[in-house]
C-alpha cells in the first residue's frame, strides 16, 4: 500500500542526506519527496510517499526516528488527511487543440499560467491520481515537458504535526 | 573567561569529557590539533601503525571499560582507514567518538590533497556525524557527540573538522557545556509499565522458557540484574556471541551460546521453547537459521533499547522498549510482588519446569560442548578447542580474551567459559578480521593489571600485525594466542562443506612467516607450539611473562571444523552437523 509520511526534520546541512540515505541503504523506495523550511526557520517538513506492506512501513518509521535530526515524523495514510501535488505543464497548442486544452483545464480545475502561439503552460494542483488523469485526458502527443513537485499532506481536523 | 584556538578546544574538551586515551594518527589537515595536544593536554595519545587499529583500540577500551573510544584520525586516507573499525563499532553498538581532520573550509567540494566527505562516506556507519562549520560551536558539537554516542543505543559519532577551524591564531571563548538536551533525540528511560505486566504474566506462565540475552544487556549493565532473574526464575539462559559474560558460563543454568555454532542444548531449547524472553538481542541472521522455521511454538518478548530492533526480523508478542536494567528491574519488582500476592498459583510452574530442565540436561549429555569432549582427542596433534582450554586454566577463567574472526573465534567462544561482562571482546556484526590485536591492546591499557589475550589465526592477525610495533612502544604486554593451521579456517571449512574441498585462495603454502622471530623483531617474546605435550607449560610461560608481550604460535590440527554448525539454508535452529559425519 502506498504511504505518506510526512517529517519535522532539523533545517540543517546534510540532515536530507540521512533520510535519503536511509532508503537506499536499507533497500525502501522513494516515490515522491518534497522538503521546505517551515514557519519555524530551524525545522523542515519533509513528505515522502513510499509504499510497503505493514511490517516494511513499521520499520521505515522506526529507522527515520532513529535518526537524531528527525524530530517528529506521521504516516499521514493512517488518518484522515489531504494530499497535495502541484504540476506544471508544458503542452503543444495550436489551432483547434488550444480551445480543447482550455476546457479541459477548466474542467480539472487547472490555469493556463503561460501562453504562447504554439504553446501552453498548464498548473494544475491536487491529489497525485487526479494529476496522472490529467495527464492522461491531454494526451501524451501533446506534452512537451511535465513538472511535479512531488506529494505534500496534511491531517484533516485538529491534528497537527508540530513541536 | 579562557580564550582558547579550536585546536586547544579540542584538547580541553577531551580533558573536560575525562577521556583516558585517545588513538590517533597524525597529519596535514590535523596538525594543528596535534600541536595542541603536544603543549597542554594531559591526555595521553597513543600512536598507532594504522588508523584502522586506531578505531579498534578505541573500541576495545569502549567494550571493556563501559566507556566512549576516542579516535583522531587525518583527512582523506585517516579518515577512510578508519571506516571499517567504525562499521565494526556501529554493526555490535560500541560507544565511540572519532574525530576527523578535514581540508580548509574554503577547500571543501574542490578536490583538494587528502580530501574526501568523511560525512558522507562515514553516514550509513555511524550514530550521528558533523561538519564542524564554526570554530566556537566545537565545545557543543563535541559534547554533544560524547552524550550521543554512550546513550540510548550506543554508537560510533564522527566530529569532522576543517583544518582553517583548528587554526592557532583565532581564539574564542571556551565553555564546556554542562548538559545537552536535543529536541530530537531523547531514548527511553524506562520500559511501559503495562508491557512488563503482559511480559511477566507470560513468562510465569511458561512450561519451557528460555531467556535469550544478547549484547544489549552487556552494554546497558544489566548481567546482575539477568542473572538475578534467572535465578528467581530458574529458567534456562542462553547467550548470543555477543552476550557472552553476561550470564556466568559456569552457572548450572547457562545453555552456551546460541545461534549458528551454538550449543545443542541451547539451539534445541529454544526450539522447543513456548515462551522467550529476548533480551538485548536482535534475532540475527547466525542465530535464527531459517527465520520462517524459527522457535515454532514460542511466545516472543523482546526487550530493546532501539524499537527498530524489534520486529525486525522476528515479529514479538509483546515488545518492551526501554533500557534492560531499568526494564529488568521492574520485571523483578513485579514477578515478586506478584508471587508475594498469590502465592504458589503465580507460577512458575515448578513441575514443568522441572521436567524442562530433565529434557535439557539430557539434550546437554548427550552432546554438550563442556560434558565431554566432543572433538577427536585421539590424532596426538593439538586441536584448536584444548588450546583454548589451556588458556582458560592457565588464566582462572578471569582474563579479557579479544578475538579476531574465523575459527579461533568460535572456539574461543565456545570453550572459554566467561563469567562476567565485558570480558569477552570481539567483532561479531561487522566480523572484521584484524580487529584481536588492536583491541587487545585497548583493553590492556585500560587494565593494565589484568591478563589480556588476543586469541586469533595466522590469516587475522596478519591483517593489523602492525601493531605489535605499537604495543613495543607503549609496553603493551598482551598475550597473543594464534592459531595456526596454514589455512583461512573458516573460509576453509565452509569450502569442505559446500565447495567439495577446492580451497581457493584459502592455503598460504609456505608464505608464512616465522611468528617467533617476527615478534622478536618487534622486541617481543615468541613461543612456538607444535607438541600437546608443551602446550600447558607454554601457556603458563607466556602469562608468567607479566610485562612481555609474548606471541605464543600454535602449530593445530589442520582440518578440524567448528561444531556445531546450523544446517542452511532451510534449517530451523535445532538443525546441525555435529562433526564431519554426523546430524541432527
Amino acid at each position: 500500500m502506498r504511504h505518506i509520511i510526512s517529517v519535522l526534520l532539523e533545517n540543517e546541512p546534510g540532515a536530507l542526506s540521512r533520510v535519503v540515505g536511509l532508503f537506499s541503504q536499507r533497500g525502501y523506495n522513494i516515490e515522491s519527496l518534497n522538503v521546505a523550511p517551515t514557519e519555524d526557520a530551524t525545522l523542515s517538513r519533509l513528505t515522502l510517499t513510499t509504499e510497503g506492506d505493514d511490517q516494511k512501513i513499521e520499520q521505515i518509521t522506526k529507522h527515520l526516528n532513529r535518526l537524531i535530526e528527525v524530530v517528529k515524523l506521521v504516516d499521514l495514510t493512517e488518518g484522515a488527511h489531504i494530499e497535495r501535488e502541484l504540476m506544471m505543464l508544458k503542452v503543444r497548442a495550436t489551432g483547434a487543440q488550444r480551445a480543447e486544452i482550455k476546457r479541459c483545464t477548466d474542467i480539472f480545475r487547472g490555469q493556463i499560467i503561460d501562453v504562447g502561439p504554439n504553446v501552453y503552460t498548464i498548473q494544475v494542483a491536487g491529489a497525485a491520481d487526479k494529476l496522472d488523469a490529467f495527464i492522461e485526458s491531454i494526451g501524451d502527443a501533446a506534452i512537451l515537458e511535465v513538472v511535479r513537485s512531488g506529494v505534500s499532506g496534511i491531517a484533516r481536523g485538529e491534528k497537527v504535526l508540530t513541536l | 573567561m579562557e580564550m582558547l584556538s579550536g585546536g586547544q578546544m579540542v584538547a580541553r574538551a577531551l580533558e573536560d569529557e575525562g577521556v583516558e586515551f585517545i588513538f590517533g594518527y597524525p597529519g596535514g589537515a590535523v596538525l594543528h590539533i596535534y600541536d595542541a595536544l603536544f603543549q597542554s593536554c594531559k591526555v595521553p595519545h597513543i600512536l598507532v601503525r594504522h588508523e584502522q587499529a586506531a578505531t579498534h583500540a578505541a573500541d576495545g577500551y569502549a567494550r571493556a571499560t563501559g566507556k566512549p573510544g576516542v579516535v583522531l584520525v587525518t583527512s582523506g586516507p585517516g579518515a577512510t582507514n578508519a571506516i571499517t573499525g567504525i562499521a565494526t563499532a556501529y554493526m555490535d553498538s560500541i560507544p565511540m567518538v572519532v574525530l576527523s581532520g578535514q581540508v580548509p573550509s574554503h577547500l571543501i567540494g574542490s578536490d583538494a590533497f587528502q580530501e574526501t566527505d568523511m560525512v558522507g562516506i562515514s553516514r550509513p556507519i555511524v550514530k550521528h556525524s558533523y561538519l564542524v562549520k564554526r570554530t566556537e560551536d566545537i565545545p557543543a558539537i563535541i559534547k554533544e557527540a560524547f552524550y550521543l554516542a554512550a546513550t540510548g543505543r550506543p554508537g560510533p559519532v564522527v566530529v569532522d573538522l576543517p583544518k582553517d577551524l583548528t587554526n592557532p591564531i583565532d581564539k574564542y571563548e571556551y565553555v564546556y557545556p554542562e548538559t545537552v538536551k536535543m529536541r530530537s533525540y531523547t531514548p527511553a528511560l524506562r520500559g511501559h509499565s503495562g508491557q512488563i505486566k503482559k511480559a511477566i504474566q507470560l513468562l510465569l506462565g511458561a512450561k519451557r522458557p528460555v531467556i535469550y540475552s544478547g549484547g544489549g544487556v552487556i552494554l546497558g549493565n544489566g548481567s546482575e540484574l539477568l542473572t538475578e532473574l534467572a535465578r528467581e526464575l530458574n529458567y534456562p539462559v542462553t547467550n548470543t556471541l555477543m552476550g557472552l559474560g553476561a550470564y556466568p558460563a559456569t552457572d548450572r543454568q547457562f545453555l552456551g551460546m546460541l545461534g549458528m555454532h551454538g550449543f545443542y542444548e541451547a539451539n534445541h531449547a529454544m526450539h522447543n521453547s513456548d515462551v522467550i524472553l529476548a533480551i538485548g538481542a536482535r534475532f540475527d541472521d547466525r542465530v535464527t537459521n531459517t527465520i520462517s522455521k524459527f522457535c515454532p511454538s514460542a511466545k516472543i518478548i523482546h526487550v530493546d533499547i532501539d524499537p527498530a530492533s524489534i520486529s525486525k526480523t522476528v515479529t514479538a508478542d509483546i515488545p518492551i522498549v526501554g533500557p534492560v536494567n531499568a526494564v529488568l528491574k521492574e520485571m523483578l519488582t513485579q514477578i515478586r510482588a506478584t508471587r508475594t500476592s498469590q502465592g504458589a498459583d503465580a507460577g512458575p510452574d515448578e513441575e514443568a519446569i522441572g521436567r524442562w530442565w530433565t529434557q535439557i540436561d539430557a539434550w546437554r549429555a548427550s552432546h554438550g560442548l563442556w560434558t565431554a569432549p566432543r572433538y577427536d582427542t585421539e590424532t596426538g596433534l593439538i586441536k584448536p578447542q584444548q588450546v583454548i582450554e589451556s588458556l582458560y586454566r592457565a588464566t582462572k577463567g578471569d582474563a579479557y580474551v579479544t578475538s579476531d574472526v574465523g575459527q579461533h573465534q568460535m572456539f574461543a567462544a565456545q570453550f572459554y567459559k566467561f563469567d562476567k561482562p565485558r570480558r569477552w571482546i570481539n567483532s561479531g556484526g561487522l566480523g572484521t578480521m584484524g580487529f584481536g590485536l588492536p583491541a587487545a591492546m585497548g583493553v590492556k591499557l585500560a587494565f593494565p593489571d589484568d591478563d589480556v589475550a588476543c586469541v586469533t589465526g595466522e590469516g587475522s592477525i596478519q591483517m593489523n600485525i602492525q601493531e605489535l610495533s605499537t604495543c613495543s612502544q607503549y609496553s603493551v604486554p598482551i598475550k597473543i594466542i594464534n592459531l595456526n593451521n596454514g589455512y583461512l579456517g573458516m573460509v576453509k571449512q565452509w569450502q569442505d562443506m559446500n565447495y567439495s574441498s577446492r580451497y581457493s585462495e584459502s592455503v598460504y603454502e609456505d608464505s608464512l612467516p616465522d611468528f617467533v622471530k617476527l615478534a622478536e623483531a618487534y622486541g617481543h617474546v615468541g613461543i612456538k607450539v607444535d607438541r600437546l605435550e608443551d602446550l600447558d607449560a607454554a601457556m603458563d610461560e607466556a602469562f608468567r611473562l607479566k610485562d612481555k608481550l609474548v606471541f605464543l604460535d600454535v602449530y593445530v590440527d589442520r582440518h578440524e571444523h567448528v561444531y556445531p554448525m546450523q544446517i542452511a539454508p532451510d534449517g530451523s535452529m535445532r538443525d546441525m552437523w555435529l562433526s564431519k559425519t554426523e546430524r541432527t
